[in-house]
């Protein structure tokens, strides 16, 4: 599975890539597996305010739509536009060319919260419960 | 597939019509009219009977399979609710009769039928007082949501959170939210049930109410249900039973002894009306004694002379929520229904449902990974994983089953369940139709092992074998055009 070393990663399998105050926002290689082909991506609006772990927005693949949830508090800041068009790109690139949003964070002790690629590798592979 | 606009040929005629001897509209405002023509197919009598019989016979139906589709209880619906509701006397009444000086009166025996379903509905949930008029289960929800809602407002409380758990219906948060309020997920625990101590910590004095299904969407009874209704009216929270699953305890147990104070019912599900592309829903919704002044308007009463009227002035009521009063041929239906099988046939449908659903179950575990391993109610739900280790996912198991001439079972949901395959077999279904579909399901399990592709190449048998869902969710087109 791929999960990159570089970000952090949630357990609803959202990544962040943080850069300064910002952070780049989509779903794992993982999820975009789980959820299949996906169909439909609900883009917020730029400007929306959001907190940890609140709904961002949401996303239709052939199997079920699911919610995606801000990795951290913030303002959304940037859309990832071409998903309106091509929401395969989640399906086809997680961690490049499908990310979703990017938002301008508000607290970055938040992080602490999230999990590194190796916390998430853990958290995927744990035995069922 | 032909589609009957490609049977079209130009100039052919179904009927004549007599010429027009009357002057043609010349005061439809030209905004009004459309610019080309309609293009609608030009047939025969014959093309037409023909092509949709065609079309019927591809229809997988209760009427011609068994449709063990969880969670959407696709009971048979006895015919004899049909003789009922066409009957002229109900079938030709016009719904703005009783709303008519003195139509009220002409309108009687429709009358008695909502009042006496509403008083049989709140008896059978243990519910003071019912509404018919919700046109579908989660139209029940949003009405339930309002109630929830003006009882708060009533008081003078300021709530903000309805608390839902990770295994419900879709609907639950999608009422909740259109009715204002934010909602709070609960997870799932080992047993199948929702997270008691989570439950716990998330409830506090800004929750509004707790909505619950019981048994939930795993098809297991929850059997702390009555700490989690006392706990949550110690916060001044109401409890919300989602009626989507009563089929499994009707007769058995009432909701109000549990603690719940607003119910809904699906009439189409427990009460064997059609559903599906078959006829519209109906979500009735009972409540406790308190709430019952803000149940919508009109209320159907008694007045003491015996006779029946619409009343619309309750001006506590959350108002209108339906046209008219809700969808009446089903309200009779269900009516019906609940008199001829009276209380003994009501339990025994009960008894045999969740009998029929144990029976599936204990047939299927060895070759299905079953992810709660304990008796259920009326559905049990399994998962493919150990078909998955072969690459055959639960949508395949879908297909197969087709071939072998069962409509699949619900599948991906519950959403916590993975690969989930959700199988209700209602209580209309006999042993041998059971056991076939055990024979079916441990074919296609041995299949899956032995030849996955096999599996994954199914459907076979029909018109069009697996259409391109991915396609038709990304390039959504509901128009033909030639």
């Amino acid at each position: 599975m791929n999960i990159p070393e570089k970000l952090l990663y949630t357990s609803e399998h959202e990544w962040v890539r943080m850069e300064g105050q910002k952070a780049t926002v989509g779903i794992t290689a993982y999820a975009q597996e789980q959820l299949g082909d996906i169909t439909f991506v609900e883009l917020p609006e730029v400007g929306k305010s959001v907190k940890q772990f609140d709904g961002i927005c949401s996303i239709e693949s052939v199997k079920a739509a699911s919610d995606v949830y801000a990795p951290l508090s913030g303002k959304v800041v940037e859309l990832n536009k071409k998903l309106e068009s091509s929401p395969q790109l989640i399906n086809s690139s997680p961690y490049q060319e499908g990310w979703i949003v990017k938002l301008e964070i508000s607290d970055p002790n938040e992080k602490d919260k999230l999990m590194n690629s190796i916390g998430y590798r853990a958290f995927l592979n744990r035995p069922e419960k | 597939m032909e589609l009957i606009f490609e049977r079209s040929v130009k100039g052919r005629k179904g009927l004549r019509l007599p010429k027009c001897d009357v002057p043609s509209a010349k005061d439809i405002p030209a905004r009004y009219k459309r610019k080309g023509i309609a293009d609608l197919p030009e047939v025969s009598e014959l093309d037409v009977v023909r092509h949709f019989t065609r079309l019927s016979r591809m229809n997988f139906s209760i009427d011609t399979h068994f449709y063990p589709l969880g969670s959407c209880t696709m009971k048979y619906n006895p015919k004899f609710m049909e003789d009922i509701a066409k009957l002229p006397g109900f079938s030709q009444l016009h719904p703005l009769l009783p709303q008519l000086l003195l139509g009220g009166m002409l309108t009687q025996g429709a009358l008695e039928v909502l009042y006496n379903l509403e008083r049989l509905l709140a008896e059978l949930t243990g519910m003071h007082e019912v509404t018919t008029e919700p046109m579908a289960g989660a139209h029940g929800e949003l009405t339930g949501m309002m109630l929830v809602a003006a009882y708060h407002r009533d008081r003078g409380n300021q709530k903000r959170y309805i608390i839902i758990p990770d295994s419900s219906h879709g609907t639950n948060p999608a009422s909740a939210t259109i009715a204002g309020y934010q909602t709070i997920s609960i997870p799932t625990d080992k047993n199948g049930v929702m997270d008691f101590n989570q439950y716990k910590n998330k409830l506090n004095s800004e929750v509004a109410a707790v909505m619950l299904t019981c048994p939930n969407t795993v098809g297991i009874f929850n059997s702390q249900i009555r700490q989690i209704c006392s706990l949550a009216h110690q916060n001044d929270a109401l409890v919300y039973y989602d009626g989507a699953n009563l089929n499994a305890i009707l007769g058995k147990v009432r909701p109000g002894d549990i603690g719940f104070d607003i119910v809904h019912l699906n009439l189409h599900k427990t009460f064997a009306t059609p559903h599906g592309g078959g006829g519209p829903g109906s979500g009735p919704v009972g409540v406790r004694k308190d709430l019952a002044r803000f149940l919508p308007v009109p209320k159907v009463v008694k007045r003491s002379d015996g006779t029946y009227a619409l009343e619309e002035n309750w001006p506590e009521s959350i108002g209108r929520i339906a046209s008219f009063y809700g969808n009446f041929d089903v309200l009779l239906k269900a009516y019906a229904y609940i008199l001829l099988l009276g209380k003994d046939g009501l339990i025994e449908a009960s008894e045999k449902a969740v009998l029929n659903a144990n029976y599936i179950m204990a047939g299927l575990k060895k070759y299905y990974h079953l992810p709660y391993d304990r008796i259920c109610m009326h559905e049990c739900v399994f998962s493919a994983a150990k078909q998955l280790e072969k690459g055959v996912h639960a949508l395949d198991i879908a297909k197969a089953l087709i071939d072998k001439g069962f409509h699949p079972p619900t599948i991906y949901f519950p959403l916590i369940v993975k690969e989930a395959l959700m199988i209700e077999p209602t209580e209309t279904e006999s042993k041998d139709t059971l056991d076939r579909f055990i024979e079916a399901m441990k074919e296609i399990a041995e299949l899956s092992q032995t030849n996955p592709q096999a599996v994954k190449d199914t459907p076979l048998t029909t018109p069009v074998s697996r259409p391109d869902e991915t396609k038709a969710g990304r390039e959504l087109n509901l128009r033909w055009n030639p």
